[in-house]
C-alpha cells in the first residue's frame, strides 16, 4: 500500500515534469523535422529522422554563427568586468571600515528601487554619445552596467567571514593591499565567483531589451536572443528554422545549468536571505 | 623610546591613509558602472521627459507638455492598467504554486527531489524572448494547448488564445508564471531551510497533522522572507517586457499592451512614425515613480511591522 502510493506519487510528478518541460522537448524535436513532416505532424515529439538541415540553414543563412559568436563575446566580457568590479568592491566593504562606507552602502541599497528597464533611453543616449553604437563594446558596457548589489553583498559577506590569520602571514611577508587581495583572498572566494559567473551568464545570455535597442541599426552585432526575434519578424512561417535557432540559443544554457546549478541556487538563496 | 613610539604611530597613520585610498580605489569601478547606468539615467530621464525630441536633431524644451498629453492619452492608461492586471494575475499564482512546489521538493523523504527541482527550475534559465516566440506556436491554432483542450470531453471549440483580446492576457500570464515559478521556488526553499527542525518535531509529537504543521509552525516562520519575495515579484511583473513583446507585441488591439511595450513603441519602433523619445521618457518617469512609491511603501510597512514585533516581544 505504502509502496503503491509512493509509485503513484512519482508517476504524477513524472507526468507533471514532462508537461513542464514540454515546450523545450517540442522545440528540439521540431528542429530536426523537415518542413513537410512539420506540416503533417507538428506536434509529434519524435522526429522521423535526425535532419540537421534546419540547424545548417539557421547557422549559415540566418546568420546564427555570427549571433552565437556575439552572444559568447558579450556574455564573457560582461562577466569578466562584473567579476572584477564586484569582487574588489565587496572586498573593501566586507573587510575594512573607511570614511564614506555607510553612505556608499545606502546608495547602493537604494538601487533596488530603481527600475533599470526604464533607463533604456538614457543608456541608449549614453552609448551613442560615447560613440560605441557600432561596436560590441557598447553592448558589453551596458550589460555590465548597474550596481550589482546582490553580487557585491555576496562577496562582502564572504570576505567578512574569512579569519584574520589568513592575511596576517601575507602582511608579515610585506604583501601589498592588492597582493593580499589577488593572492590570498580572491582564490578563497571561488564559490562566490562560481555563483556570480553562472548567474550573470544566464542574465546576459538571455538579455533582450538592451541588445535589441542597441543593435536596431546594426544587425551584425546582434546576439542570439535578438537575432531570433528578427528572424521571426522576417520569416513568419519557417517554424523549423525558428525551432533550430531557438535550440542553438537555449540548449547550451540548459546543459551548463544542469552541471553548475549548485552555484546558481546558492547565489539566489544567499541573495534572498541577505 | 618615545621617538620610536611616534614613528610607529606615524607609520600607522600613513597605513591608515593608505588603506582608505585603497578601499576607495576598490569600490570606485563599481561606483562608476552604477552611476553611469543607474544613477545618471534617472537624471537624464527626468530631463528628457520635458523635451520634444525625436532622437535626431535638437530637442526643444516643452515643460510639462508631455505629461499633460500622457494623462489624456487613453492608450497610456490602458497600458498602465494592463501592467497592474498583469501583476495581479501573475503574483498570487506565482507565489502560491511555487510554495507548494518548494514544500514538495523540500520533503527529505522524497526520492529524486533534486531532479524534480532541476526540472521545475529549467524555464527560469531560458531566454524569455525566445520562449515567447516558441509559445506563439504552442498556444497557436495548431499548437499543443489547443490540441490538449480538444481532447477534453466538455470543450466544444478551441480558442485562438493570442488572437483574442479576451484570452491573450491570460496566455501571457500563464507563460510568465510557468517561466518564473522555479525562481520563486528557490526563494521559498531558502526560507524553509530557516524553519527550526525541533519546532516541527515538537509539533509532530503534539499530534499536529501535515496541514496544522504548515499553518501553525512553518508559515509564521517563512512570512518575513515571503514579504521580500512579494516585493521582488511585484517589481519584476511590472517591468515585464521580453515575453510580452515577443508573444503578443502588446496586441491584439492593445489588450496586452503594458507600460514597457508602450514606452518601446514610442521610443524605438517605427510603427508610430518618428520616434518620440521625450514623450516615452515622460511615460517611463511616471511609471518609475509608481514603482518606487510601491517599493518604498511596502518596505516601510515591513519595517514598522518588524519593529512592532520586536517591541511586543
Amino acid at each position: 500500500m505504502n509502496n503503491l502510493s509512493k509509485i503513484l506519487k512519482h508517476l504524477i510528478l513524472i507526468v507533471f515534469s514532462f508537461i513542464w518541460i514540454y515546450p523545450f522537448v517540442w522545440m528540439l524535436s521540431a528542429s530536426f523535422k523537415s518542413k513537410s513532416e512539420f506540416f503533417e505532424s507538428g506536434l509529434s515529439l519524435i522526429p522521423n529522422s535526425l535532419d540537421f538541415s534546419n540547424f545548417i540553414r539557421a547557422w549559415n543563412e540566418a546568420n546564427f554563427s555570427q549571433y552565437f559568436l556575439n552572444s559568447v563575446i558579450i556574455t564573457a566580457s560582461a562577466i569578466l568586468i562584473i567579476l572584477v568590479i564586484t569582487s574588489t568592491c565587496g572586498y573593501a566593504l566586507g573587510r575594512y571600515s573607511f570614511p564614506g562606507k555607510k553612505i556608499f552602502i545606502a546608495i547602493l541599497g537604494a538601487s533596488i528601487f530603481i527600475p533599470l528597464e526604464f533607463s533604456m533611453i538614457p543608456i541608449f543616449q549614453l552609448i551613442k554619445s560615447l560613440g560605441l553604437m557600432d561596436s560590441l563594446l557598447g553592448i558589453i558596457l551596458a550589460e555590465a552596467g548597474g550596481g550589482h548589489v546582490i553580487f557585491v553583498l555576496l562577496f562582502a559577506s564572504f570576505f567578512r567571514s574569512v579569519p584574520k590569520e589568513m592575511e596576517e602571514a601575507a602582511i608579515i611577508d610585506g604583501s601589498s593591499f592588492i597582493q593580499i587581495f589577488t593572492r590570498v583572498m580572491l582564490p578563497l572566494s571561488s564559490p562566490i565567483i562560481g555563483s556570480v559567473v553562472i548567474m550573470q551568464f544566464v542574465w546576459t545570455w538571455n538579455s533582450f531589451l538592451l541588445p535589441l535597442v542597441l543593435t536596431l541599426s546594426n544587425a551584425s552585432l546582434r546576439p542570439l536572443a535578438v537575432g531570433l526575434y528578427t528572424l521571426r519578424g522576417e520569416n513568419i512561417v519557417d517554424w523549423t528554422g525558428i525551432a533550430a535557432g531557438s535550440s542553438i540559443a537555449i540548449i547550451p544554457v540548459i546543459i551548463l545549468f544542469v552541471f553548475f546549478q549548485r552555484y546558481f541556487i546558492d547565489g539566489l538563496s544567499g541573495a534572498v536571505k541577505g | 623610546m618615545s621617538d620610536t613610539y611616534v614613528a610607529v604611530n606615524k607609520s600607522k597613520l600613513k597605513n591608515k591613509k593608505n588603506l582608505v585610498f585603497w578601499c576607495w580605489l576598490f569600490i570606485t569601478p563599481n561606483l562608476i558602472f552604477y552611476a553611469a547606468f543607474q544613477g545618471w539615467p534617472i537624471v537624464m530621464n527626468i530631463y528628457n521627459s520635458m523635451m520634444d525630441w525625436s532622437g535626431l536633431g535638437n530637442a526643444t524644451f516643452i515643460g510639462l507638455d508631455n505629461f499633460k498629453e500622457l494623462v489624456t492619452d487613453s492608450y497610456f492608461w490602458k497600458s498602465y492598467g494592463n501592467s497592474f492586471v498583469f501583476m495581479a494575475g501573475s503574483v498570487p499564482p506565482l507565489m502560491i504554486f511555487s510554495l507548494i512546489a518548494a514544500l514538495i521538493v523540500n520533503n527529505p523523504k522524497l526520492k529524486f527531489a533534486t531532479a524534480y527541482r532541476t526540472i521545475i527550475f529549467i524555464p527560469v534559465i531560458t531566454t524569455a524572448s525566445i520562449v515567447g516566440i516558441i509559445m506563439v506556436y504552442i498556444w497557436g491554432s495548431d499548437g499543443a494547448v489547443n490540441a490538449a483542450l480538444s481532447n477534453l470531453p466538455f470543450v466544444e471549440s478551441t480558442i485562438n488564445w493570442l488572437g483574442s483580446s479576451k484570452w491573450a492576457m491570460f496566455a501571457v500570464i500563464a507563460v510568465f508564471v510557468w517561466k518564473n515559478l522555479g525562481m520563486n521556488m528557490i526563494y521559498w526553499l531558502a526560507a524553509l531551510q530557516g524553519v527550526p527542525r525541533q519546532l516541527l518535531e515538537a509539533a509532530e509529537i503534539d499530534g499536529a497533522g501535515v496541514l496544522q504543521k504548515f499553518f501553525y509552525v512553518t508559515l509564521p516562520q517563512i512570512i518575513p522572507i515571503g514579504a521580500v519575495i512579494l516585493l521582488v515579484n511585484i517589481s519584476s511583473t511590472l517591468r515585464a517586457f521580453d515575453l510580452i513583446k515577443t508573444m503578443t507585441n502588446g496586441g491584439p488591439s492593445y489588450s496586452t499592451d503594458v507600460i514597457s511595450t508602450y514606452i518601446y513603441r514610442f521610443a524605438f519602433s517605427s510603427e508610430m512614425g518618428l520616434p518620440r523619445l521625450g514623450y516615452a521618457s515622460a511615460a517611463a518617469t511616471l511609471f518609475a515613480l509608481t514603482i518606487a512609491i510601491i517599493a518604498i511603501t511596502t518596505t516601510l510597512i515591513r519595517r514598522s511591522n518588524n519593529t512592532q514585533r520586536r517591541v511586543s516581544k
